[in-house]
C-alpha cells in the first residue's frame, strides 16, 4: 500500500492534529479557522461532521455540536465546505457510524466514503465504531484510498490492540485518559503506558483527551508519541466568541495562537538532537 | 401475517457477536469495549449457564422481594365489551410499580457477582430509575442516576423516590433533557468509570449483550403467562399484546413464545417456540404517524412502524430519523414510550413477520386508561394504556392477553391535565374540586 498523506504528516517533526466541528458557528467561520489553526502550524485537520447524539463527547464539543447542528451543518454542507477549504494538508473527518450509513440511496458506509474521498478527505475517525463493526467501512475506506483511524483506549486489551493494528493506516489515536473529551490543565499520568503498548506499531502515535497547552504538548512527544490531536481547547476559544459576538478574525487570531504554541510545544518535547 | 412466515421462525438466539439477523452489534466507544466484552461473558455464564447458581439467587429474590409471579387476571367486564376472553398480566403488581425491577434486579445482582463496586443509569419517566434505586438499596450498591432535566421538571415524585432510596440523581442539561440524553450522559459516566462501574440499562437496548440479557431477565413474564395460560385458560392464548417504546415489557411478554427466552431454570417447554400465538407490539401513535423532517420531530414513537434502519446507542436498529440519518425528538403522551429507537430483536421479528406492529394513538390510550380504571378497577400505566387500548381494533376471537406493564399512579396528573385539554371520553369530570 502506497504511504498515506496522513501518515506523511508526521514526517517532519511532531505532528499538530487540530480538532473543531464543522459549522460551528458557521460554515463560513469554519473555513477561516481552519485555515487560521494551518497557519498556526496544525499538520492534520480533523474536521468534525456534527451528529446529534455525540456519546464520546464531553459538554465543550456537545455544545459545539449543538451550535453546529442549529446552524444547519449538514453532511452535503460538510462536504461543500471540504471542498471550499483552502488548505494543503490532509483533512480526517470525524463523525458518528449513522451518518456515514445514511448517506445515499442504499444503506452503507460505500457512499459516503466516495462522496468524502472525492471531496478531499483523506480519512476517518468514528468513535462509535469499533474494529469489530469495522469490516464495511474499512473495505470502503481501502477501496478509495483512505485512512481508517482507530481509537486506543487505556481499556484496550492486547488482543483487540493487535486486531486494531492490523487495520490501522495513517496513524492510531491513543486515547490519553478514560472518560470523553475536554480540555484538562494535566497530561494523564497513563500516557506514557499507553504509549509503550504502542511501541511496535508501524504508524505514527497521536495522543488525544484533555490536551490544551504548550506544555501538556511538550510533555506528551516526550513520552514518546508521534503527534498531538487537540479539540476542546480550541473550542473554548470559538464558544467565547459565540458568547462575547467577537469578529471572526479576533477568533481566528487566537486559533493560529493556540496552534502555535501547541506545535512549538510539542517541538520541544522532542530531545534536543531531533529538533529542526 | 402468513402461516408460513411464522413457521419459518423458531428459535432465533442471537450470535455471539449480539446480532439479530442484521440488527445489534456493538456500536460503542473502543473504551467501553473491554466492559461489553466483560459483560457478554458474565451473562453467558452466570444468566445463561446459572454459574454459581446465579439465577436460582434471582429467580428466589424476585419471588421474595419483587413479588412474583404476578397474577394472570381475567378481565371479566372487557371480556363482555369484546366478545372475547382478555385476561391482563399484571406487572402492575410487582413491586416498585412496574415490570422495571425484574431487569433492575438482575443486573445489579449481577454486577455484583461480576465484583462491581458501582451502578449508573439513565431514566426517562423515572421508573427505571426508581427501579434500579430500590435494587441497588436492597443490594446494597451506590447508585447514580442520570434524568434529563425535563423529565426531572416534569416527574418529580419519581425524582424524590429514587433520592429516598438513597440513590444520587443528576439532572442532564444537553439537548431537550429526555430519555436520549440521559442515555447519551449514562454512556460516558461509564466511559469515565468503567473499570468499577456497571452501567443497569433500562431496555432491549444498546449493545450485545444488553438487548438479550435485558430480554432474558425479562422473560419471566412470559414464562409465567406460558404457564398461567396453560392453568387457567387450558391452553395458549391466540394472542399477546404488549406496549413498545424501547421494547423491554414487549420482549419480556414475547420472548418465551418466540422461543428467544434464554434464562436458565425456565419450566420444562416453556422456551420453546409457540408459533400460533400472535404477538402484537402497540407502539405510540402520538398525535400523527411520520417524522416532520424539515423540524426535525416526529409526533410520535413508532420507530417499529415507521422507523428506518440506522445506528443508535450501541445497536443497529430501527429508528426515527431524518434522511441525513440526525435522530429526531420522539413524542408519546406517555413518558416511558417516547424514545426515537427499539430494541433490535423487535427490529429483526418484525422485518420476520413474528411480531406485528401496531399503533394507537395518544386519545385513545388516554381512552383506554380511563376504561380499564372504570371497568376492570385497574389504574395502567400510560404506557399500558397503548396496549389496553389496542384490544378496540383486535379482530380475534381471542383469549387475548394484555400486559398491563405498569400501574398508572404515577401518571394521575398528566391523565387530569390531558383528558380535560382533549376532551376524552369517559374521562370523569375534577373540575368541581379545583380551587
Amino acid at each position: 500500500m502506497t504511504r498515506s498523506e496522513i501518515r506523511a504528516a508526521f514526517d517532519d517533526g511532531p505532528a499538530l492534529v487540530s480538532y473543531v466541528a464543522a459549522g460551528d458557528p458557521s460554515a463560513d467561520a469554519t473555513k477561516e479557522y481552519v485555515e487560521a489553526l494551518v497557519d498556526g502550524g496544525t499538520d492534520v485537520v480533523e474536521l468534525g461532521l456534527p451528529f446529534s447524539e455525540p456519546v464520546a463527547e464531553g459538554t465543550t464539543i456537545q455544545n459545539a455540536i449543538k451550535r453546529a447542528l442549529e446552524a444547519g451543518m449538514t453532511p452535503e454542507a460538510y462536504l461543500d465546505l471540504v471542498r471550499d477549504l483552502d488548505v494543503d494538508v490532509p483533512i480526517v473527518c470525524m463523525t458518528y457510524y449513522n451518518l456515514i450509513y445514511q448517506y445515499g440511496d442504499e444503506a452503507g458506509p460505500e457512499e459516503f466514503v466516495a462522496a468524502a474521498a472525492d471531496a478531499g478527505i483523506s480519512g476517518f475517525v468514528v468513535p462509535d465504531l469499533p474494529v469489530n463493526e469495522s469490516e464495511p467501512m474499512y473495505e470502503a475506506c481501502r477501496e478509495h484510498g483512505l485512512d481508517l483511524i482507530f481509537i486506543v483506549a487505556p481499556t484496550t486489551t492486547p488482543e483487540r490492540l493487535e486486531s486494531m493494528l492490523d487495520r490501522t493506516t495513517g496513524f492510531v489515536y491513543v486515547q490519553g485518559r478514560l472518560g470523553t473529551t475536554g480540555a484538562r490543565d494535566e497530561v494523564s499520568e497513563n500516557t506514557p503506558e499507553a504509549l509503550e503498548r504502542l511501541q511496535d506499531a508501524n504508524v505514527p502515535k497521536a495522543v488525544g483527551f484533555g490536551i490544551s497547552s504548550g506544555e501538556q504538548a511538550r510533555e506528551v512527544v516526550a513520552s514518546g508519541a508521534d503527534g498531538v490531536i487537540v479539540g476542546s481547547a480550541y473550542v473554548d476559544i470559538i464558544a467565547d466568541g459565540v458568547e462575547n459576538d467577537l469578529p471572526t478574525e479576533e477568533v481566528a487570531d487566537r486559533l493560529e495562537a493556540l496552534a502555535a504554541e501547541l506545535k512549538a510545544g510539542a517541538r520541544k518535547g522532542l530531545p534536543e538532537p531531533e529538533r529542526k | 401475517m402468513s402461516e408460513e412466515s411464522k413457521r419459518t421462525t423458531g428459535a432465533q438466539s442471537e450470535t455471539r457477536a449480539g446480532k439479530f439477523g442484521e440488527y445489534g452489534g456493538q456500536y460503542v466507544p473502543e473504551v467501553l469495549m473491554p466492559a461489553v466484552e466483560e459483560l457478554a461473558d458474565a451473562y453467558e455464564r452466570y444468566v445463561l449457564d446459572n454459574e454459581d447458581g446465579f439465577v436460582d439467587d434471582f429467580r428466589q429474590r424476585i419471588r421474595e422481594f419483587g413479588g412474583r409471579p404476578t397474577p394472570l387476571s381475567h378481565a371479566e367486564n372487557l371480556s363482555e365489551r369484546y366478545g372475547f376472553d382478555v385476561y391482563l398480566k399484571r406487572e402492575d403488581l410487582l413491586h416498585g410499580g412496574a415490570h422495571k425491577l425484574n431487569n433492575a434486579l438482575g443486573q445489579v445482582l449481577l454486577a455484583k457477582y461480576m465484583g462491581k463496586e458501582r451502578i449508573v443509569a439513565e431514566t426517562g419517566a423515572g421508573q427505571h430509575g426508581t427501579a434500579t434505586a430500590m435494587a441497588c438499596a436492597y443490594l446494597d450498591m451506590p447508585c447514580e442516576i442520570y434524568m434529563g432535566r425535563t423529565d426531572v421538571n416534569r416527574q418529580r415524585p419519581n425524582v424524590f423516590r429514587m433520592r429516598i432510596h438513597d440513590a444520587e440523581v443528576n439532572p442532564v442539561d444537553v439537548g431537550s433533557g429526555t430519555l436520549k440524553e440521559a442515555i447519551n450522559e449514562t454512556m460516558r459516566d461509564w466511559a469515565t468509570n468503567v473499570e468499577d462501574t456497571h452501567y443497569v440499562i433500562g431496555s432491549v437496548v444498546g449493545p450485545h449483550p444488553f438487548p438479550a440479557m435485558v430480554r432474558d431477565f425479562q422473560s419471566v413474564i412470559s414464562e409465567e403467562m406460558r404457564e398461567q395460560s396453560r392453568d387457567q385458560l387450558g391452553q395458549l392464548p391466540e394472542a399477546v399484546v404488549a406496549c413498545a417504546g424501547g421494547g423491554s415489557n414487549t420482549m419480556g411478554a414475547f420472548a418465551s413464545f418466540v422461543g428467544s427466552a434464554r434464562l436458565a431454570g425456565a419450566p420444562e417447554g416453556s422456551q420453546e417456540p409457540a408459533p400460533d400465538v400472535d404477538l402484537l407490539a402497540v407502539e405510540a401513535g402520538g398525535s400523527s404517524l411520520g417524522v416532520d423532517k424539515a423540524e426535525g420531530y416526529a409526533p410520535n414513537s413508532a420507530s417499529l412502524s415507521t422507523g428506518t434502519e440506522g445506528v443508535l446507542h450501541g445497536a443497529r436498529t430501527k429508528l426515527l430519523q431524518t434522511e441525513e440519518g440526525q435522530i429526531v425528538e420522539s413524542h408519546s403522551v406517555s413518558a416511558g414510550l417516547d424514545y426515537a429507537g427499539v430494541g433490535p430483536e423487535l427490529a429483526y421479528l418484525v422485518d420476520e413477520g413474528r411480531v406485528e406492529p401496531v399503533n394507537v394513538d395518544d386519545d385513545a390510550a388516554l381512552e383506554a386508561f380511563h376504561r380499564l380504571s372504570r371497568e376492570e378497577g385497574i389504574i395502567p400505566a400510560l404506557e399500558s394504556s397503548h396496549a389496553v387500548a389496542y384490544l378496540e381494533e383486535y379482530e380475534g376471537d381471542g383469549p387475548v392477553v394484555v400486559n398491563v406493564s405498569g400501574r398508572g399512579d404515577k401518571d394521575l396528573d398528566t391523565v387530569i391535565e390531558e383528558s380535560a385539554a382533549r376532551d376524552i371520553a369517559g374521562a370523569p369530570t375534577m373540575e368541581v374540586f379545583e380551587e
